[in-house]
């Protein structure tokens, strides 16, 4: 349903999204995970035909998105960041306007506007002038606007954000409902909400595809184990050696590198950091690195979960 | 042209929700009301006197040409002050899109860049022409009182029209460039009164210049039509200025995309 083949978006010199291909088959909810300018929304606004792409080529439905962009627009509801809504209309002339840009016939918009405010549980304030609204109902607005042609794909930009935590967990619900006759792509940087509401996961990081796997490869890794990546002046089995005899390491092994460097994987509880290097500084080796692997699904995990602990908004 | 109509009408709707239609169409037929007022007093006294002094020297009374004489200057206050206010009425087309993110619903919408800038550019015409309307029921008190001729009426309306599209169009442009009202509004109006003031400047140089440089000026192409005459040159002259602010805009729009904001 959407195929993204080695796409880049340039802003000047900087690679929002460097070289990312994935595919999303019909039906599918996968969920974009990634800290702050990671590039999600960047990437979800070349799929929406909003910027077009420096290089590469996407198609959504069968359409390049470039090419055949009014045909991907018909297509897809696209909540963006930031929802867009004009704030002096009242919700149910709005959403009857999108209905009518989304090429909705002048017949069906009645019923397709209020099983959207349904769908977004906005029906009690169809009346409302949208700027009076509080954030967490301008943000149902916005999903209203998305579901309203009643579009095969749905691309979502941090569709949670702004909502209180009982509406989050009923707009989870809602996506999770949708799946099956909708294909979504939703962004956070939530990991539990990926957890939840997603089956497969792509994991940005600085305009890269760092990882992609289905919610239960990357729960099961991240219970696994922690990596690190040790880079010293010293014979490698001699290395290897010390640094496996290290309290709670499972795997040493030996990766490519100037120096002798060495991939080391260890239980998840144990911080085997402060031991290794005494290893290393008691042998007398000059150390050149080490560090937790920037990469590896877990680190973004681990940084990502702790953000979800933190106070709600 | 479903697309069209759909952009067309939100926008007018939401002029007239808004204030900004009721305080400019207001504003705008005060200061036309004023001046309609005291030019008319002023023809009126220089009517009188000229019939004073016909009587005192015995002469059959001079006729006096209300359409040169008072419409005219009106006609002239009226395309300025569509200068004053045209730019508040086009500023928030696209920066309030661009302020408030809807640009990003729209540019992912199947509605083409053409529909919605022409949408946006009737929909201002349209507010313009309720203006315009306006100022219509001063004149038509002109003719309660005298016989004004009905041609020359009928051309300077049309130069009026012609005129505010101008600004209207570039109006549209200069909101494409910037999401601050004001800006837009700015640039607007020192743009279109650098293309009103630049034939002023031709007494000061080189005549063939000065042609050149009156030929581009939106006032002096106006002046015909306040007189009542109907010439091409002229009304080619504007619909091409229309077409330029309207292509800009949209050249404007598309690059929006490239550059990502
Ligand atoms: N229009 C733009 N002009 C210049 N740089 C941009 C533009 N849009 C995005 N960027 C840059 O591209 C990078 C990726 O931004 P993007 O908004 O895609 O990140 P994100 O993953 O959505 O982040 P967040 O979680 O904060 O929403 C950032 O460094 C950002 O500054
Ligand atoms: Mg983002």
């Amino acid at each position: 349903m959407i195929d993204v083949q080695q796409v880049s978006r340039y802003f000047g010199d900087v690679a929002a999204v460097n070289d990312i291909s994935f595919k999303v088959e019909k039906g599918e909810i996968v969920g974009f995970l990634g800290p702050n300018a990671a590039g999600k929304t960047t990437a979800m606004r070349v799929l929406t035909t909003y910027l077009p792409a420096t290089s590469g080529t996407a198609t959504v439905a069968g359409f390049d998105v470039h090419e055949q962009s009014m045909e991907v627009r018909k297509r897809i509801g696209y909540l963006p960041e930031n929802p867009p809504l004009y704030q002096d209309m009242r919700v149910r002339d709005y959403l009857e306007f999108v209905a009518k840009i989304k090429g909705v016939a002048p017949a069906d918009r009645h019923k397709a506007v209020d099983e959207a405010m349904d769908k977004a549980a906005i029906g009690d304030v169809s009346g409302r002038v949208i700027k009076y609204l509080s954030k967490g109902y301008k943000q149902r607005v916005g999903l209203a606007q998305a579901l309203v042609h009643n579009p095969e794909v749905l691309i979502l930009d941090e569709p949670t954000v702004r909502l209180d935590p009982n509406q989050i967990i009923e707009v989870r619900q809602l996506i999770k409902s949708l799946a099956g006759n909708h294909t979504i792509i939703l962004s956070t940087h939530i990991l539990p909400e990926v957890s939840m509401t997603c089956e497969r996961v792509v994991i940005i990081n600085k305009g890269v595809i760092v990882a992609e796997d289905t919610t239960e490869g990357l729960t099961k890794k991240h219970a696994g184990a922690t990596r690190l990546t040790v880079s010293v002046d010293a014979p490698l089995q001699a290395v290897m050696e010390k640094i496996g005899a290290v309290r709670g390491v499972t795997k040493v092994e030996k990766t490519s590198g100037d120096h002798t460097t060495v991939f080391v994987e260890s239980d998840k509880e144990v911080e085997i950091r402060p031991e290794v290097a005494q290893v290393l500084v008691a042998n007398g080796w000059p150390l050149y690195e080490l560090k937790a692997e920037d990469v590896s699904l877990e680190d973004v995990f681990l940084h990502l979960t702790t953000q979800e602990e933190g106070p709600v908004e | 042209m479903r697309n069209f109509l759909a952009i067309y009408q939100r926008e007018v709707k939401s002029y007239f929700s808004s204030p900004i239609a009721y305080v400019v169409i207001g504003l705008f037929l005060i200061l036309a009301g004023i001046f309609f007022y005291l030019i008319i007093s002023n023809f009126m006294q220089m009517c009188m006197r000229v019939d004073m002094m016909a009587q005192q020297y015995r002469m059959a009374p001079q006729k006096m040409n209300v359409n040169l004489m008072a419409i005219r200057p009106i006609m002239h206050n009226l395309s300025l002050f569509a200068l004053f206010f045209l730019p508040l009425v086009t500023m928030r087309l696209y920066s309030d899109e661009k302020r408030t993110g809807t640009i990003e619903l729209l540019m992912t919408s199947p509605v083409t860049n053409l529909q919605a800038i022409l949408g946006k550019f009737f929909a201002a015409a349209t507010l313009y022409l309720v203006m315009l309307g306006g100022t219509f029921l001063y004149i038509i008190f002109l003719f309660l009182y005298g016989n004004p001729e009905v041609g020359p009426i009928f051309t300077a309306y049309l130069g009026l029209l012609l005129l505010g599209l101008c600004y209207i169009a570039f109006g549209v442009f200069f909101s494409t460039l910037t999401d601050n009202q004001i800006i837009a509004a700015v640039s607007t109006f020192v743009f279109i009164l650098f293309f009103w003031a630049i034939g002023w400047v031709s007494g000061f140089v080189s005549p063939s210049l000065g042609e050149t440089l009156s030929s581009f000026s939106l006032i002096e192409h106006f002046d015909d039509f306040a007189k009542g005459v109907l010439d091409t040159k002229h009304i080619v002259y504007y619909i091409s200025f229309i077409f330029m602010g309207l292509f800009l805009s949209f050249v404007s729009i598309e690059s929006t995309r490239w550059r990502g904001r």
